[in-house]
C-alpha cells in the first residue's frame, strides 16, 4: 500500500491542531468551527478508504490465500536511533483491529467536531470563549489517538498513549476558570501518570528481554517484505526467552507475567479500571463533546486495544489474563451499580461507560483460542465499535439536554420528550443498545461477550449477566428520569426547550442509525484475534442469546416499575437500604480512600516530614552558608575602604610574604 | 682596587642618596620635598656618570630635574598655600609605613646577602657607549636595536600630552 | 676597597624603601607622586647597575632605564593633570577624600 494516504491521516489533524491553534484567534469562530470539521472530514475519508482498502482489496498484503488477515507495516521510520539495536521508529501498522480503530476514531471525532459547531454556542449564537483552541485540541487529540492506534511499536504507542493523556487534560480543563474543571484536569493526568509509570517499566521490562519494541516483532510471524500474520509461535518464542534467561521470579510471577500486568496497569489507568477510574467520572467537567470523544468512545478503550495489540502475549500467560478478567469483571460490577444512583447524568454514563469498557476487558480476559477460537477477542473488539458508536450517542444526545436545560442533573430536566422528539428517539435508541435490546447493536455484541464468558466459568457468565441487567435498569432509570416524569415549570429567564440545531441533531441521527445497523455487521469476517475470519453466526448461542435478552427487559421492566412515573416506591427502596445505597451513592468512598491515601497518609507522613526537612535543614543550610557569607562580607567590608594607601600597604604585606616563603623555601 | 678619588666619590653618591631620600619623604613642607627629590635625582644623575653611562645622566638630569621635577613645582605652586604644612602623620599610618618600608628594606636585603651570588662583583672594564652606538641602537630594527620601543614610546607620548590636556582643562 | 656591586644596590634599595614609606604615609597627592617617583628612580639604578657589572658589552639595561624615564615623565604629566583636576574639584588633593571607589 502506498504511503501517502496513511501519511496524510496523520498529517492532517496533526497540521489542523497547529493551524488552528496558532492561527486561531485571527480567524472567525465560525471560519474555525468550519476549517476543524472540514480537516476531520478529509481525515475521515482517507481512514475509510484506507480501512475498506484494507478489508475488502483482498491483495496479498492484506489477506493470505487462506484468507487469513495480516499485518501490514505501510512504513517505518527511524525515529530515534539510540544506538544499532536500541531503534524507535514511527510507523503505520495496518491490521484488522488498527483498521477498525480508524473507522472508529474518524468517525466519532467527525460527529463530534460537526456536533461542536452547535454546542459551543449558547441560545443566542454567542460563541463560547477559546472555541478555536477547543477545534485545535479536538484535532491534537485525533491526530494523537490516530497515531496510537497505528503505532507499529509499543514506544509509539506510549509516545501517543501520553499525547492523547495531554489532550484529555487540557480538554477536560478547557474552562479553566472553573476550578473542579481544574482540578479534574489535574486528576486525571496525575492518575493516567501513575498508572503509565507501570505501563513505562513494563515496556522497559518486555523490551530488555525481547530486544526489540515492535509488535510484529512480538505477536506475529513475518510472510513477506513488511507483512506479518499473526502467530502464537512468536509469542511462545517471546515467553522461551524470558524462561530461558533464568530470570527469577518475582512474588510468585515469572518476569513476563509481571511486564504484561505492568503493561496492563497503563492500559487500566486509562481505560479507567478498579481502582484507577476515579479520573473519569471528574473527566465530565470538560466539554461534553469531549466526554463523548474521549470519555466514552476512544480514548478510554486505548486500554482494551492495548491489550487486544498484545493478545498472543497475554495468552503465553494465564495468570495474566485472569487479573484481566477479575479486574473487569469487579469493574464492571461496581460501575454498574455507582451508575444506579448518581443524579448528575453525565456522570451516569461516565461510569457506564467503565462498566462497558470492563465488559471489553472481561471479554478479552475469558477469550482462548480453544473456545469458539478465540470468541472473546472479536467480541470485545465488536463491543468496542458498537459501544463507541451508542454511548458516543449518548453522550451528545446528553450534550443536547444539557444545552437546552443548562444542567447537568436530570431534576432539572423530566419530562423532556415532548419538546425535543429527535434527541427523545436517539437516545432511547442508545439506551436500547446498550441495555442489549435485539436488534440494536449492543445486543449482539454484549451477547458474545457472554456466550464467550460462559466458555471460561460459569460464574463469570452470572456474574456478568447481572451487570449486564442492572445496565439496563440504570439506563432506563436516567431515560425515564430525564425524558418521563411530570415535566417541572421552566424556570425564570429560561426558554422552553426545544431540540437542538441541524448541527447537533445530525451526528445524532447518524449515530443512532449506525447503532441500529452495526450489530448486523458479520464482525467475524473482519477483527478475529488471529486475522482467520470467523462466522460467529453459525456459532450462534441462542440460549445465552435468549437469556441476556430476557435479563436485559427485566432490568428495563424494574426501571419502569420504578422510575416510568413519580412514586415513592425509590426512595422506600432507598431507605429500607441506606448503607448499600450511601455506598454507591459516594461511588464506594474510593474518592475519600484516595484523598485519604494521599492527603493523610503520603502528604502527612511523608511529603510534610520532606518539606519540612527540605525547608529547615536543605534551606537552612543554604541560608546558613548565605546568612556567613553577608556577615563576613559585612566584617570585611572596612578593608575596602577606597583608601589607596592602604591597599598598597595590603598588596606589599603579600609580595613581602610571598617573598619570605619563597626565601624560607630557598633556605632548605 | 680602586682609587681613593673614586671611592670618595662613590661614598658622596651614596651619601647623598640615602640622605636625600629621606629627607624627601619625611619633610613636612612639600615644596621642600622636591626639592630634595630634585637633588636625589642629581645624586643618581651623577650615580649613572660614575657608572660611565654619560648619556643617561644627560638624560636623567634633563628630563626628570629639568623637566619633571618642574612640573612638580608648578603643581605644588598651584595647588597648595604659602607657607602651609602638611598635617601631622598619624602615628598608627607612621608605624605602618616604617613598618612596611623596613620590612621591604630586610627582605630584600637579606636576599641580595645571601642568595645573589654575583652581588659582589667588582667593575668590569666598559667600553664607554658613545652616542653613535646608542644612536644605532635606538633607529635600528634589528637585533638588539630598538625603533619600536621608540616609537611606541613617541605614540605614547603624543597620547600624554593630549590625555594631559584634556584631562587638566576646565570645563 | 673593592667597590662591588652590592655598594650600588643598597642605596637604591634604601631609596626605594623611602618611596614606599612615603607613599604609604603621606596624604598629598604630589607628595605622593613625589616618592613614587623615587620608587621608579630606585628601580632604574638597578637596571643601570645590573648591566654594568653583569652584562657591561650590552645597553639593554641602560636603554630600558631611557625609556622609563620616557614613561615616567608621561605618567607624571597625567598624574598632575589629574591632580589639578582633583583639586578645582574639591579644593584639596589629599588622597583621604578620593574614596569614591569603595560604593
Amino acid at each position: 500500500m502506498e504511503a501517502t494516504i496513511p501519511v496524510l491521516i496523520l498529517a492532517i489533524p496533526l497540521f489542523m491542531f497547529l493551524f488552528l491553534g496558532i492561527l486561531g484567534k485571527y480567524m472567525s469562530h465560525k471560519l474555525a468551527g468550519i476549517l476543524g470539521t472540514a480537516g476531520m472530514g478529509v481525515t475521515l475519508i482517507l481512514a475509510y478508504f484506507t480501512a475498506f482498502t484494507y478489508f475488502f482489496a483482498g491483495t496479498p498484503e492484506f489477506v493470505d490465500e487462506a484468507g487469513q488477515r495480516l499485518q501490514c507495516v505501510v512504513f517505518n521510520v527511524d525515529w530515534l536511533q539510540l544506538y544499532d539495536q536500541l531503534v524507535i521508529r514511527l510507523g503505520f501498522l495496518l491490521d484488522p483491529i488498527s483498521a477498525m480503530m480508524l473507522v472508529v476514531i474518524t468517525t466519532i471525532s467527525f460527529m463530534v467536531h460537526l456536533y461542536s459547531n452547535g454546542y459551543m454556542r449558547d441560545h443566542h449564537g454567542v460563541w463560547e470563549k477559546g472555541f478555536q483552541r477547543f477545534y485545535a485540541f479536538l484535532s491534537l487529540f485525533s491526530f494523537s489517538m490516530l497515531g496510537l492506534v497505528v503505532a507499529t511499536n509499543i514506544f509509539q504507542m506510549y509516545i501517543f498513549w501520553e499525547l492523547v493523556g495531554a489532550s484529555s487534560y487540557l480538554l477536560i480543563g478547557f474552562y479553566y476558570t472553573k476550578p473542579s474543571a481544574v482540578s479534574a484536569s489535574k486528576k486525571a493526568f496525575i492518575v493516567t501518570r501513575f498508572a503509565d509509570l507501570g505501563f513505562l517499566i513494563g515496556i522497559l521490562v518486555l523490551s530488555w528481554y525481547t530486544g526489540t519494541f515492535n509488535f510484529t516483532e512480538l505477536t506475529s510471524v513475518p510472510v513477506a517484505d513488511g507483512v506479518s500474520a499473526v502467530s502464537l509461535t512468536t509469542a511462545e518464542g517471546v515467553k522461551n526467552i524470558f524462561a530461558s534467561s533464568a530470570v527469577p521470579t518475582f512474588m510468585g510471577g515469572s518476569v513476563m507475567t509481571w511486564a504484561l500486568v505492568l503493561i496492563f496497569m497503563g492500559g487500566m489507568g486509562k481505560s479507567a479500571m478498579m481502582p484507577l477510574h476515579i479520573w473519569l467520572p471528574d473527566a465530565m467537567e470538560g466539554p461534553t463533546p469531549v466526554s463523548a470523544l474521549i470519555h466514552a468512545a476512544t480514548m478510554v478503550v486505548a486500554g482494551v486495544y492495548l491489550v487486544a495489540r498484545l493478545f498472543p502475549l497475554y495468552l503465553m500467560e494465564p495468570a495474566s489474563l485472569t487479573i484481566v478478567t477479575v479486574v473487569g469483571a469487579i469493574t464492571a460490577l461496581y460501575a454498574a451499580m455507582v451508575a444506579c444512583v448518581q443524579i448528575d447524568i453525565k456522570r451516569v454514563l461516565a461510569f457506564s461507560s467503565i462498566s462497558q469498557i470492563a465488559f471489553m476487558m472481561v471479554s478479552l480476559g475469558v477469550a482462548t483460542p480453544d473456545f469458539h477460537e478465540g470468541l472473546g477477542y472479536m467480541a470485545s473488539m465488536f463491543h468496542l465499535f458498537t459501544h463507541a458508536m451508542f454511548k458516543a450517542l449518548l453522550f451528545l444526545g446528553a450534550g443536547a439536554l444539557i444545552h437546552a436545560i443548562g444542567s447537568n442533573d436530570y431534576t432539572d430536566m423530566h419530562g423532556l420528550r415532548k419538546y425535543m422528539p429527535v434527541t427523545h428517539i436517539t437516545f432511547l435508541i442508545g439506551c436500547l443498545s446498550i441495555a442489549g435490546i435485539i436488534p440494536f447493536s449492543g445486543f449482539f455484541s454484549k451477547d458474545e461477550i457472554l456466550s464467550s464468558c460462559l466458555g471460561n466459568s460459569t460464574v463469570t457468565y452470572i456474574w456478568m449477566s447481572l451487570v449486564a441487567g442492572l445496565t439496563a435498569f440504570y439506563m432506563f432509570r436516567l431515560y425515564y428520569l430525564i425524558f418521563w416524569w411530570k415535566e417541572h415549570k421552566v424556570r425564570e429567564g429560561h426558554h422552553t426547550p426545544h431540540d437542538q440545531p441541524w448541527t447537533m441533531t445530525l451526528p445524532l441521527v447518524i449515530l443512532a442509525a449506525i447503532s441500529c445497523v452495526a450489530g448486523f455487521i458479520p464482525f467475524g469476517n473482519f477483527v478475529t484475534w488471529n486475522g482467520e475470519p470467523y462466522d460467529f453466526m453459525a456459532h450462534f448461542d441462542w440460549n445465552v442469546a435468549t437469556i441476556s435478552l430476557i435479563v436485559a427487559v427485566a432490568g428495563i421492566a424494574v426501571a419502569t416499575w420504578l422510575y416510568r412515573k413519580e412514586n415513592s416506591v425509590p426512595a422506600k427502596m432507598r431507605a429500607a437500604i441506606p448503607a448499600l445505597w450511601d455506598w454507591c451513592y459516594h461511588r464506594f468512598y474510593f474518592d475519600e480512600l484516595y484523598m485519604f491515601i494521599t492527603h493523610k497518609i503520603i502528604f502527612g507522613c511523608i511529603s510534610r516530614p520532606i518539606a519540612w526537612f527540605d525547608r529547615h535543614v536543605v534551606d537552612g543550610a543554604m541560608d546558613g552558608m548565605a546568612y556567613v557569607t553577608n556577615k563576613a562580607a559585612y566584617a570585611i567590608r572596612c578593608m575596602q575602604s577606597g583608601n589607596v594607601q592602604m591597599y598598597v600597604w595590603i598588596y606589599l604585606l603579600g609580595a613581602l610574604l610571598l617573598g619570605a616563603v619563597t626565601a624560607v623555601c630557598l633556605m632548605f | 682596587m680602586e682609587s681613593i678619588g673614586s671611592i670618595i666619590m662613590y661614598l658622596i653618591i651614596a651619601l647623598s642618596i640615602v640622605v636625600f631620600s629621606v629627607l624627601t619623604v619625611t619633610t613636612r613642607k612639600i615644596l621642600r620635598s622636591a626639592t630634595f627629590l630634585l637633588f636625589t635625582l642629581f645624586a643618581t644623575a651623577a650615580l649613572y656618570f660614575k657608572l660611565d653611562y654619560e648619556f643617561l645622566g644627560a638624560v636623567q638630569i634633563a628630563v626628570y630635574a629639568g623637566g619633571i621635577v618642574v612640573l612638580f613645582v608648578f603643581s605644588i605652586l598651584l595647588t597648595s598655600h604659602p607657607g602651609h604644612n602638611s598635617e601631622r602623620l598619624v602615628s598608627k599610618k607612621r608605624v605602618l609605613g616604617v613598618f612596611a618600608a623596613l620590612a621591604t628594606f630586610v627582605v630584600v636585603a637579606m636576599a641580595l646577602l645571601n642568595r645573589c651570588g654575583q652581588a659582589f662583583v667588582s667593575l668590569p672594564q666598559m667600553e664607554n657607549p658613545t652616542m653613535h652606538k646608542i644612536g644605532q641602537a635606538l633607529m635600528g630594527t634589528g637585533e638588539y636595536q630598538y625603533l619600536l620601543p621608540f616609537e611606541a614610546i613617541s605614540v605614547l607620548l603624543l597620547a600624554c600630552i593630549i590625555g594631559g590636556v584634556v584631562i587638566a582643562r576646565k570645563r | 676597597m673593592e667597590i662591588t656591586m652590592i655598594y650600588y644596590l643598597i642605596p637604591a634599595l634604601v631609596m626605594f624603601c623611602c618611596g614606599l614609606y612615603g607613599f604609604i604615609t603621606r596624604k598629598n597627592m604630589i607628595a605622593m607622586l613625589i616618592s613614587l617617583e623615587l620608587m621608579l628612580n630606585a628601580v632604574d639604578i638597578n637596571f643601570v647597575v645590573f648591566n654594568r657589572f653583569l652584562f657591561p658589552e650590552q645597553m639593554e639595561g641602560m636603554f630600558f632605564t631611557l625609556f622609563a624615564i620616557a614613561m615616567a615623565a608621561a605618567e607624571t604629566a597625567l598624574a598632575i593633570a589629574i591632580i589639578i583636576n582633583v583639586f578645582r574639584w574639591g579644593k584639596r588633593i589629599d588622597v583621604s577624600d578620593l574614596t569614591k571607589l569603595k560604593d
